[in-house]
């Protein structure tokens, strides 16, 4: 019955039967793309736990541990900067997907290097920051912000590092001629996991800095 | 067919010398040929092989924290050891058994049920199964270098979270068991998108959504558990990590920490995990019961839609651990009505099970008896499950043997049952003979008697307050006799899975060789030869129908009296539908890889370096995982042919 009409379309068995692209996945969406959201939507949730444990923790460095509190260490101005320039890499990040998606591997190495750029513009800052910090006298074990802070921001800092590996081996994948055009997802991919990244950041710049502590 | 020719003259021609960091590995025969493989159901083995061997690592620390209780005043174990072992008894089941052998059945059934010729990513699942290999060692050295794990499957802050220096714990274990968990976290995130890509994407021509059998929606459903509930339990133990070794304050009360916070960020990850064990031994169950009792399952859509009730329903439970937290009474009964509403589903499932099997032509084989078990037993362990939503009930019960009872009842005398039954049903299938019924009965009866005796008497010791994870008890508390017998039952357990290695042993040496389709069933895997061949279809199917394969077999009479089809449709006895001038060189299945397996031996690498603040060692992990990375991004996933599709 139903084999018989496959064993007509030797078609089936041609090569490459199960390097499945978008047009032959059953929901049209490629195998690399879906895991990619999958996996994004995993680390949603673990960013979620961290930012949850912040706010349950916000405020409470009053009564228990003395030690610099966030209004005393929070330079809003100085952040404000360094997360313009890491939303703005995402922007940059688009503009090297459109330059793939057209063959203009020229702009596409100019945007991945740019978006790499700024997204360590933004690490650098958080290094000074932590460092500010710490001469400020803010430990980990100071007080619930110093606890909370370090590791919710620390975390998402060793976030944008892998993402700048990526992005830095893209740009190297593509230097090598080995990123041609029908390739794009690649960088797609890649670029996806970026702004995961800057979302992310955006919750936690609104949570920590945004946000008054002392109500 | 031309294109089939053209292909096997590519075969023959000489192979391209490729200039990367490593050559490709190419044994296909011998032991290199596990280690480097990317095929679905080699690695599916090498996951059932290797949870069966930590089932029996966890089954012996059972047995010894048994032969401990056996006696009042025990003194075989002393009660550091104790604390270990049933650290790592629970630690070993859920994580080392429960979860990798749903990879297992996952692995090596999935594709074929849904007429794959493997999973979406091949070295991904190479990955994931020596990550819990490398994880499973790890935890395992522990007892070599500085003390097991040993605050409980659950490790509890602050008693986990409390300085090493001023610590509770002062040994090791918290540290290699927060590590090693985050590591086998990782793995089975791997491996849960794996699966959903692959079930999602990778379905032959005509394989809806509804007409995947049960076994694959269900680990559909575990896939999305698991994708959901490791990251809590990561952060949480990140948490006591840093906690225990940086100095943190996230669950010491005395600084403004929270130590409920982490029963939250545990339970809301420990919850939905036991469904994430139970799921798949209900999924297997669902594809027993049809084919022993002739019948297609009652309810398929029902069994189905309960299943991902169960998935919802599962993140809305976690308190009812807690219970005895403090944690107000609108929470806990909130808490107690969602528990309460998780038993509909549930309870769905189980008539709907046994509506399968009622007025069916039931063959009692050894599969279908296990099946059975299951249903009696995880029935016993649900109600007993429904007694811990009355929250008065439940304080009572809590910490006490009566929750031991229940939670074994669900785990053991379901899951476990279900697995069981899982070998015996899909053998043949895996590894072309058929397991022996005899040896298989005696397999189960024992089963059965050791398990209840072991089990059932704990439910009586729960009332009569005897509380768990304490190493020994008094004489006159009244609890002598059912603990000796608890004792006596985990010893016939014991007798029961050697009974069952011996039938393993036995069937590959003088084991009676099993035809494609040995028990005439319905679903995709037995339409193709036993054991199947590498590419698994030689054509892909085409399905029309729910059961396609039982379809393809019969039909039936005016008045519905099933006639079987003549030959074309299917020969039971031998299903293979290879078509004739077929050459398997043609189809192109991934070719095998060294990388996972580097990048894999970076995380124990880091592990020890955190553990023991080796920062050298930290170093070394982080560079062999860059190099494992980079190279597994340059391999192709498919070695291309000389001349083939590769452009560059």
């Amino acid at each position: 019955m139903a084999q018989a009409v496959v064993a007509a379309e030797p078609a089936e068995v041609e090569p490459g039967q199960i390097v499945a692209h978008g047009h032959d996945t059953n929901t049209g969406v490629s195998n690399a793309k879906l895991a990619i959201w999958l996996f994004l939507s995993s680390e949603a949730l673990f960013f979620g736990a961290f930012i949850s444990t912040y706010f349950l923790y916000r405020g409470r460095d009053a009564q228990f541990l003395h030690g610099p509190t966030p209004d005393q260490l929070l330079n809003i101005p100085f952040t404000s900067v360094t997360s313009f320039i890491l939303l703005m890499s995402s922007l940059t990040m688009v503009l090297a997907l459109a330059a793939i998606q057209r063959g203009d591997h020229r702009r596409l190495r100019i945007w991945l290097l740019a978006t790499a750029i700024f997204g360590a513009t933004f690490v650098g800052g958080q290094v000074y920051e932590f460092t500010e910090f710490y001469r400020q006298g803010l430990h980990l074990g100071t007080n619930m912000f110093g606890t909370t802070f370090f590791v919710l921001t620390g975390l998402h800092g060793a976030h944008v590092t892998v993402g700048i590996i990526w992005l830095l081996l893209v740009w190297s994948r593509s230097m090598q001629g080995r990123l041609p055009q029908e390739k794009s997802e690649a960088v797609e991919i890649a670029g996806l996991y970026w702004h995961f990244v800057d979302i992310v950041w955006i919750f936690i710049f609104t949570a920590i800095y945004l946000i008054p502590t002392h109500t | 067919m031309t294109t089939v020719e053209d292909a096997t003259a590519l075969v023959h021609a000489p192979e391209k010398k490729h200039s990367r960091l490593l050559d490709r590995p190419r044994a296909t025969t011998g032991p290199w040929s596990w280690v480097t493989t990317v095929d679905h159901k080699k690695i599916a083995i090498m996951y059932g092989t290797l949870a069966i061997c930590f089932f029996m690592v966890g089954g012996v620390e059972a047995l010894f924290i048994r032969l401990q209780l056996a006696r009042p005043n025990g003194t075989i174990l002393s009660a550091a050891r104790y604390n270990e072992f049933f650290t790592m008894h629970g630690t070993t089941m859920v994580f080392l058994l429960g979860m990798p052998i749903a990879a297992a059945f996952g692995n090596y059934l999935v594709p074929l049920m849904i007429g794959a010729r493997d999973v979406a990513f091949p070295r991904m699942n190479m990955l994931g199964f020596w990550i819990f290999a490398c994880g499973g060692i790890f935890l395992y050295s522990s007892f070599a270098l500085g003390g097991a794990p040993d605050g409980g499957w659950f490790g509890y802050a602050p008693l986990t979270s409390t300085p090493l220096a001023a610590g509770y714990l002062p040994g090791r274990g918290a540290d290699f068991w927060c590590v090693g968990l985050i590591m086998l976290g990782i793995g089975s995130v791997a491996t849960a998108v794996n699966f959903l890509v692959t079930i999602l994407n990778m379905r032959a021509p005509g394989m809806t959504m509804m007409r995947m059998p049960v076994f694959v929606w269900m680990i559909l459903v575990i896939a999305f558990l698991t994708l959901f509930a490791m990251p809590p339990v990561t952060a949480a133990l990140i948490m006591v990590f840093m906690d225990r070794n940086f100095h943190t304050n996230f669950f010491n009360a005395a600084a403004g920490g929270d130590p409920l916070m982490y029963q939250n960020l545990f339970w809301i990850f420990g919850h939905p995990e036991v469904y994430i064990l139970i799921l798949p031994g209900m999924g297997i169950v669902s594809e027993i019961l049809p084919v022993f009792s002739r019948k297609p399952l009652f309810g398929y859509s029902i069994v189905v839609f309960s299943g991902i009730a169960i998935g919802f329903l599962g993140w809305g439970v976690w308190a009812h651990h807690m219970f005895v937290s403090g944690l107000g009474p609108i929470a806990v009964s909130a808490f107690g009505l969602s528990t309460m509403l998780i038993a509909i589903p549930t309870g769905v499932k189980i008539f709907n099970w046994l509506a399968t099997v009622w007025g069916g032509a039931v063959r009692l084989r050894t599969a279908m008896l296990f099946a059975l078990g299951f249903i009696a037993q995880f029935t016993i362990g649900g109600l007993s499950g429904v007694m811990h939503s009355i929250v008065p009930s439940d304080t009572q019960q809590t910490d006490t043997y009566f929750v031991v009872a229940h939670f074994h009842y669900v785990l053991f005398g379901g899951l476990v049952f279900a697995v069981f039954g899982g070998f015996y049903y899909w053998w043949p299938k895996f590894f072309g003979r058929m397991l022996n019924e005899k040896l298989g009965k005696v397999n189960f009866w024992l089963m059965v008697i050791g398990f209840n005796l072991t089990f059932f008497p704990m439910h009586f010791l729960g009332f009569e307050g005897q509380p768990r994870r304490t190493y020994t008890y008094p004489s006159g508390m009244g609890w002598d006799t059912l603990n000796l017998l608890a004792t006596i039952g985990a010893f016939i357990i014991a007798l029961s899975v050697l009974v069952f290695l011996v039938n393993v042993i036995y069937t590959a040496r003088r084991g009676e060789e099993a035809p494609a389709d040995p028990w005439d069933a319905r679903t995709l895997e037995w339409s193709i030869p036993s054991p199947p061949p590498e590419y698994n279809f030689a054509v892909v199917p085409v399905v029309t129908s729910l059961d396609d394969y039982w379809h393809r077999k019969y039909t039936e009479d005016d008045e519905g009296r099933l006639v079987r089809l003549p030959a074309g449709g299917a020969d039971g006895a031998d299903g293979d539908q290879t078509p004739v001038g077929f050459d398997p060189h043609s189809i192109h299945m991934p070719s095998p890889s060294y990388w996972p397996l580097i990048f894999a031996v970076s995380l124990p690498t880091m592990g020890y370096g955190f553990v023991f603040k080796n920062w050298y060692l930290l170093a070394a992990g982080v560079i062999v995982a860059f190099f494992g990375l980079v190279g597994w991004g340059i391999e192709p996933p498919t070695e291309p042919e000389p001349h083939g599709t590769e452009a560059h």
